[in-house]
C-alpha cells in the first residue's frame, strides 16, 4: 500500500497542496505567509510534498540527505520548529480528507492506511526535530568559538605594558579562560603592569569581581601588577554597594588615565613634542 | 498589573533574568545608576538559586503605593533554605568560597528586602526599588 499512497500523492500532489496551503494560512499567529514571499512558499511546500513522496518511495540514504537539506533550509528561513511540526500534521489532515473523499479508503485497507500513516509520521517527525537541533547544537558551538574568539586577549601595548578589553558577559568558563589568557600573556610578553579594562562589561556583580580579583592576585605571583580600567560611574556605584574592596587595586575610570598611570609606573611618560 | 519571570536553572539564565530587569526597569523610567542597581541584584538573586538550589524563578513586577512607583524582584526557589539567615547576611559570610557579597549588598542596592525562609523547603526573597 506504500507504493499506492505515494503514487496517490504524487497524482494528486497540486490539489493536496493547495488545500494544505489553504489549512496552514488559516493557522493563527503566523506572520510566515505575510513575511515569505509567494514563490518561496510555494516552492518550499511543494519541496515538503515531495520529501513525503520521497520517504514512501526511496531508499533510507536518498530521503536522509533530501530531508536534512530541506531542514537546513527551512531552519535557515527562520521557520518555527512548532509550525513545521503543525504542518505535517496538517498534511496528514488534508491527504487522509481527500482520499476518503475520493474513496480511497474503506474499512478493508484503513487500518493498514492508519498504520502507514504513523510508521511514516513518526520517524519523520523525529527526523525533523533532530535535524532542527543540530542545526540549533551547530549554531550555539559556532557561537560559543565566536564568543571565545572575541573573549579575552591580551594585547601588547608599550614594552612592559599590555591590555585586556573585556567585552559582554563573564560566565564561568569566560573567566577561566581570563585568568589563563591573562597569565600566559603576561609571561609571553614579559609585561609589568596589565591594565584589565572593563568599559564592555554590562554587569559587574560578586562573582565578576571576584574573579577580577583572583586575576590580580594571580598577576602578581607572575610578577606584575594588574590595573582595572574603565570602571563606569554606575559600576562604581555598584561596586560599593556590594560592598568589594578594591583598595589593593589601582582603578582608573578611562584607558587613558591608566596607559598615564602605568608609563608612570613603568619610569616613563608620553610628552609632547615642540614643533620643528 | 505587569508581571514576567525567568525560571532560573542554568548560568544562562541569570543573563535572561538580568536582561529582564534592565528592560523592566528601563519600561519604569529608572536612570542608568538604579538599572545597574536593579540588573546586579538580579544577578546575585539569581546565580544565588543557580548555586545553591537545583531550580527556581526570578519574577520582576511593577509595583505602585501611593504615587510612588517602583520595581519589585521576587527570587524563590524550592532549595534547602538558608538556616541562619543573619549570619547569609553578613558581609563576608560565604558556603561556597565566594565573596559572601552577595546578600548584603543586594540589602544595600535595594530600598525594600524580605527574606521568608524553611529549611528544607525553600527560600523567597523580594527586594524593592522605589523611583526618586
Ligand atoms: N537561595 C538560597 N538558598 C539556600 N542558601 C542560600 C541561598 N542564597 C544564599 N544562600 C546561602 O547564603 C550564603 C551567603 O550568600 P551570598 O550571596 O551573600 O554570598 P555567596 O553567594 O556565598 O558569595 P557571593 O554572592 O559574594 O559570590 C551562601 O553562601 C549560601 O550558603
Ligand atoms: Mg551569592
Amino acid at each position: 500500500m506504500n507504493k499506492q499512497i505515494a503514487g496517490y500523492i504524487n497524482e494528486h500532489l497540486d490539489e493536496i497542496l493547495e488545500r494544505w496551503t489553504i489549512k496552514m494560512e488559516d493557522e493563527k499567529d503566523d506572520r510566515f505567509f505575510q513575511i515569505m514571499s509567494e514563490k518561496v512558499i510555494d516552492n518550499t511546500v511543494r519541496e515538503f510534498g515531495e520529501l513525503v513522496v520521497f520517504s514512501l518511495t526511496e531508499s533510507e540514504e536518498v530521503y536522509r540527505v533530501k530531508l536534512n537539506d530541506f531542514s537546513v533550509k527551512i531552519v535557515r528561513y527562520g521557520w518555527s520548529v512548532t509550525f513545521v511540526l503543525k504542518a505535517l500534521t496538517n498534511f496528514t489532515h488534508v491527504l487522509y480528507d481527500k482520499m476518503n473523499e475520493d474513496g480511497y479508503l474503506n474499512e478493508q485497507n484503513i487500518i493498514s492506511y492508519t498504520e502507514i500513516m504513523t510508521n511514516w509520521i513518526t520517524p519523520l517527525t523525529h527526523s525533523i526535530v533532530e535535524a532542527y537541533s543540530n542545526v540549533w547544537d551547530r549554531t550555539v558551538h559556532l557561537q560559543k568559538m565566536a564568543l571565545q574568539e572575541l573573549s579575552a586577549s591580551l594585547i601588547p601595548m608599550f614594552d612592559k605594558i599590555s591590555v585586556m578589553p573585556l567585552v559582554g558577559t563573564i560566565d564561568t568558563e569566560r573567566a577561566k579562560l581570563i585568568m589563563e589568557n591573562l597569565l600566559h600573556g603576561v609571561v609571553k610578553h614579559r609585561a609589568e603592569v596589565v591594565l584589565l579594562d572593563i568599559t564592555g562589561v554590562p554587569v559587574v556583580d560578586t562573582m565578576v569581581a571576584h574573579h577580577i580579583i583572583q586575576a590580580a592576585d594571580a598577576v602578581r605571583l607572575v610578577g606584575a601588577k594588574c590595573m582595572l580600567v574603565g570602571i563606569r560611574p554606575e559600576i562604581a556605584q555598584t561596586i560599593v554597594a556590594l560592598g568589594i574592596n578594591l583598595n589593593d587595586f589601582t582603578t582608573t575610570s578611562t584607558m587613558q588615565r591608566g596607559v598615564e598611570k602605568a608609563l608612570a609606573l613603568t619610569n616613563r611618560a608620553i610628552v609632547e613634542v615642540k614643533d620643528k | 498589573m505587569n508581571i514576567d519571570s525567568v525560571d532560573i536553572v542554568t548560568e544562562w539564565d541569570i543573563v535572561a533574568a538580568r536582561q529582564l530587569g534592565r528592560n523592566e526597569a528601563k519600561k519604569v523610567g529608572f536612570g542608568t545608576v538604579d538599572q545597574a542597581r536593579i540588573t546586579t541584584a538580579i544577578s546575585e538573586l539569581a546565580r544565588n538559586i543557580y548555586l545553591y538550589t537545583g531550580k527556581g524563578n526570578i519574577a520582576i513586577k511593577e509595583v505602585t503605593e501611593g504615587n510612588l512607583k517602583g520595581l519589585l524582584v521576587i527570587a524563590s526557589d524550592e532549595g534547602p533554605g538558608i538556616a541562619d539567615v543573619r549570619r547569609a547576611l553578613e558581609d563576608g559570610f560565604t558556603t561556597s568560597g565566594g565573596l559572601g557579597a552577595g546578600l548584603p549588598g543586594v540589602k544595600r542596592l535595594m530600598d525594600d528586602f524580605k527574606i521568608e525562609t524553611v529549611v528544607g523547603e525553600g527560600t523567597k526573597i523580594s527586594a524593592t526599588k522605589w523611583l526618586r
